[in-house]
C-alpha cells in the first residue's frame, strides 16, 4: 500500500544515494548482490560500496558491452547482477548485449540507466536519451520501471532482487521532489492513481510526476478536473487501469521526459487503440527531438515539459 | 599424455567429424568451416580435460564450455552427440522448425550447452563472468573459451579480454581458433589482425600457440596453462578452415557450404574414409 508523502519539497537525499544505500542493504543480508560499474562510480556512488563490501564491487572499466555479458553471466552462478552507467550507454549503447546475453539466454540483469532524457543537464546531447524506453519496451520479457522517488526506488531494487530477467530502472541521479510517504509499497505492472478526477486522464512518470500532480492542482481551480496515474511501471503495463479510467474523460494526456515514439505515449495509444476507445489522446514528450546541454529546468522548458505546457494543452482542447 | 590416450583422441575426433559431416549433408548447408576446424580442441576437452557429466549436464560443479564464436555451433552439437549428451539421431533435426540444435547454440534448448552465443564478441564476456563469479565462490572448475580469429575483429572480445587479464582469472582458459579466414575471405585481406599471439601477450595474456590439428599439442597447452597461477592465460590455435579434409580446406570459400553434387561425393568419400580409421582403432 502507498501513501502520497505530505511534504512535496524536495527529498534531502539523492536517488544515487538511495541507490547505494539500499543495494548495501541488500548485500547485508545477501553476499550474492553484485554492483557493476564501467568507471561511473564517483558519479553514481557505487564506488563506495568498494570500501563496505569490497567482493561485492566490480569495476569494469570503460566497457558498458563486456559489463552487461560479464554482469548477466553471474545470475548463471545465483549472483543478483545491478548494473550502473549513464541512461544512454545503459540502453542505447549496449542493446544487444542486453538483447542476447540478457534477455534471450535467460540471464537475470538489474540495470541503472541514471539521468535518463533531460536529466543529463550539463552532460549534453551526447549524454542524453530520448528513446531507452523505446528500445527496452521493444525486448521480450524485459521490464521498464521510472520510478517518481526515493521511496518507490527504495522499494523496486528491494523487489527486482527477489526476480529473475532483465529490469531496466530509470532514475535521476539527483535529489527529486516526494511523492510518497516513507515505507509506501507498490505492485510491480500496477500504476498508481494519485490525484482523482472527472475531465482529463493524465499518465506520467519518473521525474514529472510532480509537475504533473502541480498543473492538477491548478487546473482544478480553472474548474478542470484532472487524475494523474503514476504509471512507474511502462512494462509490463497496466492495460487494465488505463480502460478503466480513461471511462467517461474527455481527454486523455500522457506525459514524458521521453521521446513521445514508443515511449509511455505510445504505449497508452496503443491500449486505447486496440480497445477502440474513441477518446482523444495528446502525448506530450520530446517531440523526435535530440537532446541538447542546458540546466534542467532550462531543458524543461526547451522541450515543452514543464506544468505550464499541460495546462496549455489541456486548456485548448478544454475551451 | 601417452600414444594410446592420443589415439583414443583422435578417433574421437574422427567420430565428431563423421556426425558433423552427416549432420550436415542432411541439412544440404551449413557452417561447415569454422566447425571442422574446432574438432580437434573439442575432442581433447571432452575426451580428456573437461570435468563434465552427459547425464547431469547442469552439474553445479562442472566445467564450462563457451563457444564464443556460435555459428561452429554444428561441430559442438557432434560433440555432445559423440559425448553422450543426447542421442545422434537427434543432429538430424539441425535448424528444423522446433528443433533443440538452432544453428548458433542456445542454453536454454539443448543440453551440455552453457552459453547463448551467436552475435559474436558476446561468448567472450560470459566466459569472464562465468570465471569471475567462480572466483568469487572460491570455486575450482575452469571456463574454456573458444573464439574465433575472425570474431576478434569485434571490439568486445578485447575488453573482454582486459577485464580477464587484469582480474587474472587464471581458471578461463582463452582458446583462439585461428583460422586465418572469415566469411568474406582471409581474415589479412578482411582486418589483419597482425600477430594474435603478440596481441595476446601485450594484453597481459601468458600465451601459447600450437597446432590446432594435434590432441597431443592441444592437451599439453592445456596442461600447461593449468599451471599458471597469476596470470590470464591463452593458447593459439593453429588451425585450418575445413581442418581434417582437404577438399574442404581447399575450398575457396568453407564458411558456409551449401552443397554441389560433387560436395557430396566429398563428404561421402571422407565419411567412409574417416569410419575406415575409427573401424582400423578398434573403437
Amino acid at each position: 500500500m502507498w501513501e502520497l508523502s505530505k511534504d512535496t519539497g524536495l527529498a534531502e537525499k539523492e536517488m544515487r544515494v538511495t541507490f547505494r544505500e539500499t543495494l548495501e542493504c541488500l548485500m547485508g543480508e545477501n553476499k550474492k548482490v553484485l554492483a557493476f560499474e564501467a568507471d561511473l562510480g564517483g558519479a553514481s556512488h557505487f564506488a563506495k560500496i568498494k570500501a563496505t563490501y569490497p567482493d561485492n564491487f566490480v569495476q569494469m572499466g570503460i566497457s558498458e558491452a563486456n559489463m552487461v555479458g560479464v554482469a548477466a553471466t553471474t545470475s548463471m552462478r545465483g549472483f543478483v547482477p545491478f548494473i550502473h552507467t549513464f541512461s544512454p550507454f545503459a540502453s542505447r549503447r549496449v542493446a544487444d548485449q542486453v538483447y542476447l546475453t540478457g534477455a534471450y539466454a535467460q540471464n537475470t540483469l538489474n540495470i541503472f540507466g541514471s539521468d535518463p532524457g533531460i536529466c543529463a543537464a550539463a552532460n549534453g546531447g551526447t549524454h542524453t536519451t530520448f528513446e531507452d524506453i523505446a528500445l527496452y519496451r521493444a525486448i521480450p520479457e524485459v521490464q521498464v520501471f521510472a520510478p517518481a522517488d526515493n521511496v518507490q526506488l527504495e522499494w523496486l531494487i528491494k523487489e527486482v532482487t527477489n526476480r529473475k530477467g532483465v529490469h531496466y530502472i530509470r532514475a535521476n541521479r539527483k535529489a527529486v521532489s516526494r511523492i510518497y510517504q516513507e515505507g509506501s509499497t507498490f505492485e510491480i505492472g500496477k500504476g498508481n492513481v494519485i490525484r482523482q478526477g472527472t475531465d482529463v486522464l493524465l499518465l506520467t512518470m519518473g521525474v514529472l510526476v510532480r509537475e504533473a500532480l502541480d498543473a492538477a492542482e491548478e487546473l482544478e481551480k480553472e474548474g478542470i478536473s484532472v487524475e494523474v496515474i503514476d504509471m512507474f511501471t511502462i512494462k509490463p503495463l497496466d492495460k487494465e487501469l488505463i480502460l478503466r479510467e480513461m471511462r467517461g474523460k474527455k481527454l486523455v494526456v500522457t506525459f514524458e521526459n521521453h521521446n513521445i515514439i514508443n515511449g509511455l505515449g505510445s504505449a497508452v495509444a496503443e491500449v486505447m487503440a486496440d480497445a477502440g476507445s474513441g477518446i482523444p489522446l495528446k502525448r506530450m514528450g520530446v517531440m523526435d527531438r535530440f537532446g541538447q546541454v542546458g540546466s534542467f529546468d532550462f531543458l524543461k522548458e526547451e522541450y515543452g515539459l514543464t506544468k505550464a505546457h499541460v495546462k496549455h494543452v489541456v486548456y485548448e482542447f478544454m475551451k | 599424455m601417452d600414444t594410446e590416450e592420443v589415439n583414443e583422441l583422435k578417433v574421437l575426433s574422427a567420430k565428431m567429424r563423421v556426425e558433423l559431416l552427416k549432420m550436415l549433408k542432411r541439412r544440404t548447408y551449413g557452417h561447415l568451416g569454422g566447425s571442422m576446424s574446432i574438432i580437434e580442441v573439442l575432442s581433447t576437452l571432452y575426451g580428456k580435460h573437461l570435468k563434465h557429466d552427459p547425464l547431469n549436464p547442469n552439474w553445479d560443479d562442472r566445467d564450462y564450455l563457451v563457444l564464443s564464436k556460435g555459428h561452429s555451433g554444428p561441430g559442438l552439437y557432434a560433440a555432445l552427440a559423440v559425448n553422450g549428451y543426447f542421442e545422434k539421431e537427434i543432429l538430424g533435426s539441425l535448424n528444423e522448425g522446433g528443433t533443440s540444435l538452432p544453428s548458433h547454440p542456445d542454453r536454454i534448448l539443448t543440453p551440455g550447452i552453457d552459453a547463448t552465443t551467436g552475435s559474436l564478441g558476446q561468448g567472450t564476456s560470459v566466459a569472464a563472468g562465468l570465471g569471475y563469479a567462480l572466483r568469487l565462490e572460491k570455486a575450482s572448475q575452469y571456463v574454456y573459451l573458444i573464439v574465433g580469429d575472425g570474431e576478434l575483429n569485434e571490439g568486445q572480445c578485447w575488453e573482454a579480454f582486459q577485464f580477464i587479464a587484469h582480474n587474472k582469472l587464471n581458471h578461463v582458459i582463452v582458446l583462439i581458433d585461428e583460422n586465418k579466414r572469415q566469411l568474406d575471405g582471409f581474415t589479412v585481406d578482411i582486418l589483419n589482425p597482425f600477430d594474435i599471439q603478440e596481441k595476446m601477450i601485450a594484453f597481459g595474456f601468458h600465451t601459447m600457440k600450437v597446432d590446432g590439428g594435434s590432441e597431443l599439442e592441444i592437451s599439453n597447452a592445456i596442461d600447461e596453462a593449468k599451471k599458471i597461477e597469476d596470470q590470464a592465460v591463452c593458447i593459439v590455435l593453429d588451425t585450418v578452415k575445413g581442418q581434417g579434409i582437404p577438399y574442404f580446406e581447399e575450398m575457396v570459400d568453407n564458411h558456409s557450404v551449401k552443397f554441389c553434387e560433387q560436395d557430396y561425393q566429398a563428404v561421402d568419400h571422407a565419411i567412409q574414409k574417416l569410419q575406415d580409421f575409427i573401424q582400423k582403432a578398434g573403437a
